[in-house]
């Protein structure tokens, strides 16, 4: 007789964990080779960080300065692509709950995971509002 | 002070602070402020915003192994998120309006606060059944000791350690810190849930907190990557020295040095947010 193998919680505690561990290295590394970058074209000047310049730019004009800078190699936004990677590792992470409480038919934690994903979206549309 | 010199002094600082967090208990991230703002004289808001940053990298590091071991509750950490990321949210808006000198002092508050629960003596205090609100949200769990034996355990008041974990938000977003000393409390001290289980659930929670903080962070533009990325590694580094150095020692008289550390620290945060110097 085949034992069928249920694709149950202990699969998704291993999934959720490498992403946790992956994530956070991959992100490093980019921001890491970004810091060097960086370093060699900026390493000598000075910048001062006492005074804070504040910004009122949306996500997506910051992700999209981002992208382009990074494609051009310069350091400072290589090192913020990789802060985004490491911000969206706990996103992926919440998607990957949802998607296991729906395996798993539990509706109840189907429902709740959906009220975080969307207070997480609330939080991203306020850089409308602004 | 060029880029590279002070890129080379935050990576030692930064590892510092990780290492000292992690002996602690209390994470790099509320360590990092104050050496950023106090010692190397950057503005407050790129402080929390780099401080935020390391907690991410820190807290998703370490909270891997956890979740793979089966010792964090993952229904109690999704769950109380919906509380901690609503928190976080009004953090993270209030810190934009609010004057420096406020952050400051409440900061030194916080640390103080932390410092303090950090020498508390912890009691295990395993409650086997569950409130019926825990029931029927399935609060109650399992995990495994070291000797591979299986331990139940129940919740209680769960209303309570909701409106602490809310709390423990909106410090997280205002601050940029993990504030793993309010969690623990919410869950450790409200609902009663056994210590292995709370501060690993608590580490499991900090990156999705941290997140819904972040968009308003990088739209605001406190996230620095000149500053981000010495920090993040260092703290990460850290974190990972002081976990090694936990295993072999006993950490009791550290903490209490640490402690004191700390405490001057906060009384220098406090003095200078006073004096409007922050």
């Amino acid at each position: 007789m085949v034992q069928e193998e249920k694709f149950g919680e202990k699969d998704f505690q291993t999934i959720i964990g490498n992403l946790l561990r992956y994530g956070v290295w991959i992100s490093l590394s980019v921001a890491f080779i970004g810091g060097i970058v960086y370093l060699i074209h900026n390493g000598n000047q000075i910048e001062d960080y006492s005074v804070f310049k504040e910004n009122d730019r949306n996500i997506f004009e910051v992700i999209a300065a981002v992208y382009n800078g990074a494609i051009q190699g310069n350091g400072e936004s290589l090192i913020f692509t990789g802060i985004i990677f490491l911000f969206m590792t706990p996103v992926l992470r919440v998607l990957l709950s949802l998607f296991s409480f729906l395996l798993e038919k539990d509706y109840l934690y189907v429902g709740i995971t959906l009220i975080v994903i969307m207070i997480i979206i609330i939080s991203i549309s306020f850089g409308f509002s602004h | 002070m060029t880029i590279l010199t002070f890129t080379l002094i935050m990576i030692l600082g930064a590892f510092l602070a990780g290492f000292i967090g992690s002996l602690s208990g209390l994470g790099g991230g509320i360590i990092i402020i104050p050496l950023l703002t106090i010692i190397l004289g950057v503005d407050i808001h790129y402080a929390i915003g780099a401080a935020l940053v390391s907690v991410i990298a820190t807290s998703s590091g370490s909270a891997a192994a956890y979740v793979k071991e089966g010792i964090t509750n993952m229904r109690m950490g999704i769950f109380l998120e919906i509380a901690t990321t609503i928190g976080a949210v009004c953090g993270a808006l209030l810190s934009t309006i609010a004057p420096t000198s406020f952050i400051a002092v409440l900061f030194g508050l916080t640390l103080i606060f932390s410092a303090i629960n950090s020498l508390r003596k912890k009691e295990e205090h395993i409650v086997l059944e569950s409130s019926p609100l825990a029931k029927k949200l399935k609060l109650d769990g399992t995990y495994p000791t070291h000797d591979g034996e299986v331990v139940k355990y129940g919740t209680k008041n769960v209303l309570g350690g909701f409106s602490m974990m809310g709390v423990a938000g909106m410090m997280s977003g205002l601050l940029g810190i993990g504030s793993g000393a309010f969690k623990v409390i919410a869950m450790d001290n409200i609902m009663r849930v056994p210590f292995k289980v709370s501060t690993t659930t608590s580490n499991f929670m900090m990156g999705v907190t941290a997140m819904a903080s972040s968009v308003i962070y990088i739209q605001k533009g406190y996230i620095e990557p000149g500053i981000c990325m010495p920090v993040v590694i260092g703290v990460l580094f850290g974190a990972m020295a002081g976990a090694k150095i936990l295993v072999r020692t006993n950490p009791k008289k550290l903490r209490i040095f640490f402690a004191c550390l700390i405490f001057v620290l906060a009384i220098n945060m406090i003095y200078n947010g006073l004096n409007g110097k922050i």
